[in-house]
């Protein structure tokens, strides 16, 4: 009990600090890093997958909200939530069949290529609707390919910090 | 019957996720196409009290520069003044605008539709389609106005279009972004046998309801003629840093809704 009241309590700090301050960060004019994210990466596994999809959908809209796009974020959070079944499946393999995947157990390696994924496929929907142009594919590359480093290296110390010392 | 209601039970998530992400495609296309957002956005109270809230606490660490700014805009206007280089107002006639201020709190230009909001609302008679200049230049137009807060839409926003001139030759053009530069914006439509040197200055025209004449939107950076051959395509260097905001005013013109209501 006290864990799940943690958990919505931090999930609550990420919104806020990703409506606050990333969403204003401009790295460069046009990279921000997307840290709120990282609940929906690391959502616990034995949640029911219905639910699950709703919660990443009402994150978006929160922070679609904050940021005056329309249904963007709702739609990238959506999709991930979505797909992370497929790509726990294919990253984990047998360990994810027999549901003995601990996210605080995870090697390096192993973390390092589903967050990319995870985070790639959120990027690249997110700005493929923002920019909604085939006219522009260079845009959402570079817009994606940015944004991707630093959400990623922000993700990355977050998880060393709070679910590796949690153990 | 039992076999559909056994589908529906095995495909509930896909189902959830392509209705769930109908929607939101939907809402994306509704302000792509059509240019409605009533539904999501920043400017209500809810959402507005957390930037407020924020910038009443950031505002001090910026006091310095801000003061700055409104100093150089005052020995601006004082200078204006002693030369006696404008209009006297007269109190016969009814003023043409009326300029309010206020501060921006929430502010964005990475995007392709960027928006505004400022903390100012229609309990201080903010309308929609009022002109939002800061000291330096043009930066929009207010789009969406409730009690306290009102959204302006940037003119780092792709649906955002303004009639403007080169200052020199009075030749008229419109004004958009293609979503690139934060600090570049295009003029479209000037004729070719227009003389323009880089470093020309380009204001707002005369044929905007919304602005006055004669207001600073930036300078020639570069021009090339357009694909037709006909027209001249300028890229306009802003003279507003829209990436640091702070102050702004509101002009409301007394009569937009007389202009309009000969158009209708």
């Amino acid at each position: 009990m006290n864990k799940i009241i943690s958990n919505i309590l931090f999930t609550v700090f990420l919104i806020f600090f990703q409506a606050m301050f990333l969403n204003h960060v401009n790295f460069l004019n046009f990279i921000n890093p997307y840290l709120y994210i990282f609940f929906i990466i690391y959502f616990p596994l034995k949640t029911n997958r219905s639910i699950f999809i709703l919660i990443a959908f009402f994150t978006g809209l929160i922070i679609d909200f904050f940021s005056d796009t329309h249904g963007m974020h709702a739609a990238a959070c959506l999709s991930i939530a979505y797909f992370r079944t497929y790509f726990l499946k294919i990253f984990f393999g047998m360990a994810y069949k027999h549901q003995v995947v601990k996210f605080k157990h995870l090697e390096f390696k192993q973390n390092f290529f589903y967050l990319i994924t995870m985070i790639f496929t959120h990027h690249v929907i997110l700005f493929s609707l923002e920019v909604f142009s085939l006219n522009h594919l260079n845009i959402i590359f570079k817009k994606t390919i940015c944004s991707l480093i630093f959400s990623f290296i922000l993700i990355i110390i977050f998880f060393e910090f709070f679910i590796k010392k949690s153990k | 019957m039992q076999r559909i209601i056994y589908f529906l039970n095995r495909n509930k998530e896909l189902i959830l996720f392509l209705s769930l992400f109908l929607f939101c495609f939907y809402l994306n296309i509704s302000y792509n196409q059509y240019n409605n957002s009533k539904l999501i956005n920043s400017s209500n109270s809810f959402f507005s009290f957390f930037f407020e809230t924020k910038r009443n606490i950031s505002k001090y660490f910026d006091l310095e520069y801000q003061n700055k700014i409104l100093v150089d805009e005052n020995s601006k206007l004082k200078e204006k003044l002693f030369n006696n280089n404008f209009e006297r107002i007269d109190s016969l006639n009814q003023k043409k605008y009326d300029v309010k201020s206020a501060s921006v709190i929430k502010n964005s230009f990475n995007k392709q539709f960027n928006f505004l909001t400022i903390n100012v609302g229609y309990s201080e008679k903010i309308k929609i389609d009022n002109g939002v200049i800061s000291s330096d230049g043009v930066i929009g137009i207010v789009d969406k106005v409730t009690e306290k807060y009102s959204r302006v839409i940037s003119i780092l926003n792709k649906k955002f279009l303004l009639n403007a001139k080169h200052k020199k030759t009075n030749f008229f053009g419109i004004i958009s972004w293609n979503g690139k530069d934060p600090q570049k914006v295009q003029l479209k439509d000037i004729p070719k046998r227009a003389e323009i040197a880089i470093g020309d200055s380009i204001v707002t025209g005369g044929n905007s309801l919304i602005f006055p004449k004669g207001i600073l939107v930036g300078t020639v950076e570069s021009y090339k003629l357009d694909f037709s051959e006909n027209y001249i395509e300028i890229e306009v260097l802003l003279s507003t840093d829209l990436r640091n905001l702070d102050s702004v005013y509101i002009i409301n013109s007394n009569n937009f809704d007389e202009i309009i209501s000969l158009y209708e």
